[in-house]
């Protein structure tokens, strides 16, 4: 993988003395050492100083300007910050956002779970876990073109079957009140196989001899789920949900393609008003100011999963 | 075989047909996009519920793919704008691969650096490299559109693979985790033989990682393959164009008040089929990184 891209240089440190004297040989090593790290490092260090310290430096200065993206940033202070909190569109898109979280986590959540617990206690079958996790490797772009086919208010499928089964109708999309509703259980489509698979993963490290034991006590599948698996899950799934709770907030194509925030903002969730603020109306320091908020919200929930990865790491090992 | 039989209970029958159940609703979706696919437009009003087309027709990814002339495309059911799926399957080919390819190569030789060579301020700038995972990409996407947009890179290959071409802090960090599980033993050889840091890295720990860097290399594929967002805002043209971009552009032209379904659907056909081969060539793997990664 990518070998085409480096030609290897001859051997830096040829010269490097045979075994005969290890002290100097050491010392020797790690004066290479210095020069040699800096040479590995270079692309990376030159890729995060330029396109993640620098802009998130940037970041935080343009939301304290009234950048528009076309004039140089002019500096107002905390004027965004303070325009942010008299923002209703904020804040709903905050609520909405909330709720979209909600909504998705806990069905794609308790569906995974369910999912994997089948599949730990059914089959090992790899063409199984491999058909779930075709939804994850599509495009979300291409999941909410196919879900707005299949959910059309006029052709769409789901409302003939509906319709065949005397429950009419529903514009899935285009109702204020179904909006969100739809959008969270696409995406609870689209994600479920790949959240059980990880679930699963975790599952198997579980030891097989607990099940067999419990099964000779007579204990059924339910005693099986919640005196087992469950407990002994608890690490991995409190890291899968972590890492499910930071996607979600920043859901975007999904709504990008089906929704555009609309009906009457009842999807306009942060990330896509951010974007809005930023590319349609052009107000780049407004939309900074917004973007800084939901970087405090995620920081924090990254900081959480940060730990959670460490504590998993060592429970693991 | 008895001791199957034992087992078939009303709750197996019950399990069983549960996971059946979801495998259904995971793939009929996309049977049913291959199938609109297939439907002459005329047609869709009068035929959109039996399970294979009345009159099955190519005619669809025929014109998405800009193989028919504009008259045809518009006679079944185009906007009559210029679209050229092929090329841009060919965009998103390249998009992803160049991010996988170099990513994974450049992550590899900082992970290692971390992980096993020895220098100054190591800790510190490995803390500084993962604190970036705190930031979200949303952040970042607004002053790097303005970079990009400075350097003249809008509509560039390199302005949209610039930001991810060169690191991104998990991979790095998932990398180096790698790279310290490495016996010390095997390169204290190599040492010996008088083989420097370069000749050890690519000769040596590379080869003995492929199973992390294909892991790594197959996520970013997909990651990559599914980017939206990114390229959106930095490679709308026609000729960075991706598939992602080019849907989401195709879905807006459409000739009339309902959308061009039979044409949306042959492009996401289209997005789907690369990533299909994908998981036929590489399933167990796909499935096994998974396991490994978990959390990207």
């Amino acid at each position: 993988m990518g070998a085409d891209t480096a030609v290897a240089p001859p051997h830096e440190s040829a010269g490097a003395p045979l075994g005969k004297a290890p002290a100097p040989g050491r010392q020797r090593r790690r004066r290479d050492d210095r020069r040699a790290a800096w040479l590995f490092l270079a692309p990376a260090l030159v890729g995060f100083a330029l396109f993640y310290a620098y802009p998130t430096v940037r970041g935080v200065y343009y939301s304290l300007t009234d950048y528009n993206l076309l004039s140089t940033p002019g500096f107002v202070g905390a004027d965004n910050y303070r325009r942010l909190i008299g923002d209703e569109q904020f804040w709903n898109a905050l609520k909405v956002t909330g709720y979209y979280v909600v909504l998705n986590i806990g069905s794609q959540t308790v569906l995974a779970l369910l999912l994997a617990t089948l599949m730990h206690r059914l089959t090992r079958s790899v063409a199984l876990r491999a058909m779930l996790l075709v939804p994850w490797l599509v495009p979300n772009v291409t999941v909410g073109l196919v879900w707005m086919w299949l959910l059309d208010a006029n052709l769409g499928l789901v409302n003939h079957v509906l319709n065949a089964l005397g429950l009419g109708t529903t514009g899935f999309f285009t109702s204020p009140d179904w909006a969100m509703p739809t959008v969270a259980a696409v995406n609870t489509w689209a994600y479920t196989g790949y959240t059980a698979l990880l679930l699963y993963a975790g599952m198997l490290q579980v030891p097989q001899y607990l099940y067999e034991s419990a099964a000779l006590d007579g204990a059924g599948e339910w005693r099986m789920f919640t005196r087992i698996t469950l407990p002994l899950l608890r690490p991995v799934l409190a890291l899968v949900l972590v890492v499910s709770l930071i996607g979600s907030f920043q859901i975007f194509d999904t709504i990008a393609v089906t929704t555009k925030g609309g009906p009457v903002s009842a999807t306009r969730v942060i990330y896509f008003y951010i974007y809005e603020q930023a590319f349609n109306y052009f107000h780049m320091g407004y939309a900074s100011a917004v973007a800084v908020v939901l970087a405090v919200i995620l920081g924090v929930l990254t900081a959480v999963q940060i730990r959670l990865l460490r504590a998993s790491r060592s429970d693991l090992a | 075989m008895t001791r199957i039989r034992t087992k078939v209970s009303p709750g197996r029958i019950a399990a069983w047909t549960v996971l059946v159940i979801a495998l259904f609703v995971t793939v009929f979706p996309f049977y049913w996009m291959v199938r609109t696919a297939l439907t002459p437009a005329a047609d869709l009003y009068t035929d959109s519920t039996g399970l294979v087309p009345d009159h099955p027709t190519m005619i669809n990814f025929l014109r998405v793919l800009g193989l028919t002339s504009q008259e045809e495309a518009q006679a079944a059911g185009g906007s009559g704008a210029h679209v050229d799926f092929l090329r841009y399957l060919l965009n998103s080919v390249v998009y992803s691969g160049l991010i996988a390819a170099l990513q994974t190569l450049f992550c590899a030789m900082a992970g290692y650096a971390f992980a096993r060579l020895r220098f100054p301020g190591r800790d510190a700038v490995f803390g500084v490299l993962i604190a970036a995972l705190m930031v979200p990409p949303i952040f970042t996407v607004l002053p790097n559109f303005v970079l990009v947009k400075n350097l003249g890179w809008l509509n560039t290959f390199t302005g949209m693979v610039a930001p991810s071409v060169l690191m991104t802090p998990f991979a790095v960090f998932f990398l180096r985790q790698f790279f310290l599980s490495i016996p010390r033993d095997v390169e204290e050889a190599a040492v010996l033989d008088g083989v420097g840091a370069w000749g050890i890295f690519w000769r040596v720990v590379m080869p003995m990682s492929r199973g992390p860097l294909i892991t790594i290399g197959l996520t970013t594929t997909v990651w990559a393959w599914k980017d939206y967002l990114w390229p959106l805002l930095t490679g709308r043209e026609e000729q960075t164009r991706v598939l992602t971009v080019a849907l989401g552009i195709f879905q807006q032209q459409s000739p009339n008040t309902q959308p061009d379904w039979t044409g949306l659907m042959a492009g996401s056909a289209l997005s789907v089929l690369p990533v299909l081969v994908l998981l036929i060539v590489l399933g167990r793997r796909l499935v096994e990184s998974l396991n490994f990664t978990g959390m990207k």
